[in-house]
């Protein structure tokens, strides 16, 4: 086993072990660094005599190297703190190898309790949960690692200073604070599947992370419909990963993907959660986003899409998430089952509202397109490269514009609406 | 136990209408026995308006006084509650309840120490 292999390992159980010894300590800062310290004697230890079983192994020696700082720390006066933290932590009787706990779940609330800003909650997640490095981190939402840093321990500062709990909300709580670790998820997904900015389409490791917590949270909480939900919404468009980006990295819309290059493993296991959840009769935002995608994936070529079905998700969806972004989507599918003209209706009324969202000028240009009014689609292109962060995307749209107006790099198909794939 | 101060930021201008005021009155009244019943209340207390204050400042070793609030800005404090709970969602569950009685903005802060 070399180092890489070992941090691989340290990163799988980094949020466990995090969690059990911010319970012991009550300090992220003094968990972080047991957890760091106990990777250092991994690498030495474990090329060396065999990779034991690691989560009890790092939590224990993680424990041991708190312990050893507080001796350290709490010599002299004015350690009453770290003395008495030091006797607690002495005094608790040392977990056996068959019962090591996991308190990732009151992470996970913690992480993203309410009280803390959203980039604040994404950026904890993915450093406590995630194990992920404040540079890794930074480098994913493209902020320089200093400003990270701070975003990082201002956060942790509030946790502490603020006192927000280290528990599990209660029952009552759960549905609104569970929302709150959802859309954390879903951000890490997103921002990892269509980057808002920079010149990669898609951030793989974000994905991957994102579906990595959502797995660990299904298994935490296995009875969540939402949670169902949304883990199958990750799994069914994150299978179409390999089909949406050509060899040149160029963004390829949904219509125009090869199939074939579709994860049907992925899918497979998508459709069995969103049957799952469905049938349990509370359809949530997440679960009903899921049975979109898996209508999608369930269509072999474009043309045999049930956009019909997808309207009438996106009709109980609007219901459960008013949201004007749901409603755009849903335009698109309208414009499928009916005409281009009645998806143009439909936007007609959010394009005040999302008039700095680049993909409602794209899609909207795209339906102009297929209206015969090429114009105002070509200007409409215009618009939505203008206002996209992301380089591939905004290449995307300024090809298709080039080959509505017969510009410098006419080519492709002009057909297609949204740029979301 | 911690204890917050909850503070109460309303708009610069009148006030509204006595029976809107009065309202208001009674519900944050029954918030406050709440608390009290709770045993979470510490201190709560309404202020003059800021026309009412004095600011004083230290100057090379003199201070000086002056007329008017600290800042002048959109809102200003117009009273606060201090609670003595667990944690923060113990706080912001008050803090909630005196948001809907006073139908104002309402910051949660802990005291250090």
């Amino acid at each position: 086993m070399d180092e890489a292999a070992v941090a691989r390992e340290f990163r799988e159980q980094y949020g466990r072990a995090v969690s059990v010894l911010y319970r012991s300590l009550g300090d992220l800062d003094r968990a972080e660094d047991a957890v760091q310290e106990a990777f250092a004697v991994a690498v030495e230890r474990w090329p060396r005599d065999g990779v034991p079983a690691p989560a009890g192994w790092i939590i224990t020696t993680a424990r041991r190297r708190a312990i050893d700082r507080l001796r350290r720390e709490a010599v002299g006066r004015g350690k009453e703190r770290e003395s008495e933290l030091l006797r607690q932590l002495t005094a608790e009787p040392p977990e056996s190898s068959d019962d090591i706990p996991d308190d990732r779940l009151r992470l996970i609330f913690t992480c993203c309790h309410p009280a803390l800003s959203p980039e604040a909650r994404v950026a904890l997640t993915l450093r406590l949960l995630g194990g992920l490095t404040t540079a890794e981190v930074a480098r994913a939402f493209l902020v320089p690692e200093p400003t990270m840093a701070q975003r990082i321990s201002r956060a942790k500062a509030k946790i502490r200073d603020a006192r927000i709990p280290y528990r599990i909300p209660s029952s009552g709580d759960l549905p609104a604070r569970l929302g709150s670790v959802l859309s954390v998820l879903y951000l890490v997904f997103s921002e990892g599947y269509a980057a808002s900015a920079g010149d990669r389409l898609v951030r793989e490791e974000l994905c991957d992370e994102a579906i990595r917590l959502a797995r660990a949270l299904h298994s935490l909480l296995p009875d969540e419909e939402e949670v169902i939900g949304l883990l199958a919404l990750l799994l069914l468009v994150d299978a179409r990963r390999a089909a949406r980006v050509d060899a040149a990295g160029a963004l390829i819309p949904l219509p125009e993907q090869d199939r074939t290059l579709w994860n049907t493993a992925l899918i497979a296991e998508g459709h069995a959660l969103v049957r799952a959840c469905l049938l349990r009769g509370r359809p949530g935002p997440f679960q009903l986003q899921a049975a979109i995608q898996a209508v999608h994936d369930d269509a072999t070529t474009a043309g045999d899409t049930d956009w019909r079905q997808i309207v009438a998700l996106y009709d109980q969806l609007l219901r459960a998430s008013p949201t004007p972004v749901v409603a755009l989507n849903r335009a698109v599918a309208v414009a499928e089952v009916d005409r281009p003209e009645a998806g143009l209706a439909a936007i007609e009324p959010l394009r005040e509202e999302l008039a700095g969202f680049y993909l409602l000028h794209g899609i909207r240009a795209g339906l102009l397109l297929q209206a015969g009014r090429g114009e105002e689609a070509a200007d409409e292109y215009g618009v939505a490269a203008s206002l996209c962060g992301s380089e591939p995307e905004r290449a995307f749209l300024l090809r298709r514009r080039d080959a509505v107006t017969g510009g410098p790099a006419a080519g492709g198909s002009a057909a297609g609406g949204s740029a979301a794939g | 136990m911690t204890q917050y101060l909850l503070s109460v930021y309303q708009p610069d201008g009148p006030i509204p209408e006595p029976e809107v005021m009065s309202r208001i009155e009674r519900d944050v009244n029954a918030v406050n026995a709440e608390m009290r019943s709770a045993g979470v209340w510490v201190f709560s207390e309404g202020l003059m308006p800021p026309s009412s204050a004095t600011v004083l400042r230290p100057a090379h070793g003199e201070v000086l006084l002056t007329d008017g609030p600290f800042a002048e800005g959109k809102e200003h404090l117009g009273g606060f509650t201090i609670v003595d709970v667990p944690d923060l969602d113990a706080a912001l569950e008050w803090g909630r309840r005196v948001a809907l009685a006073t139908t104002l903005p309402i910051e949660v802060r802990p005291f250090a120490g």
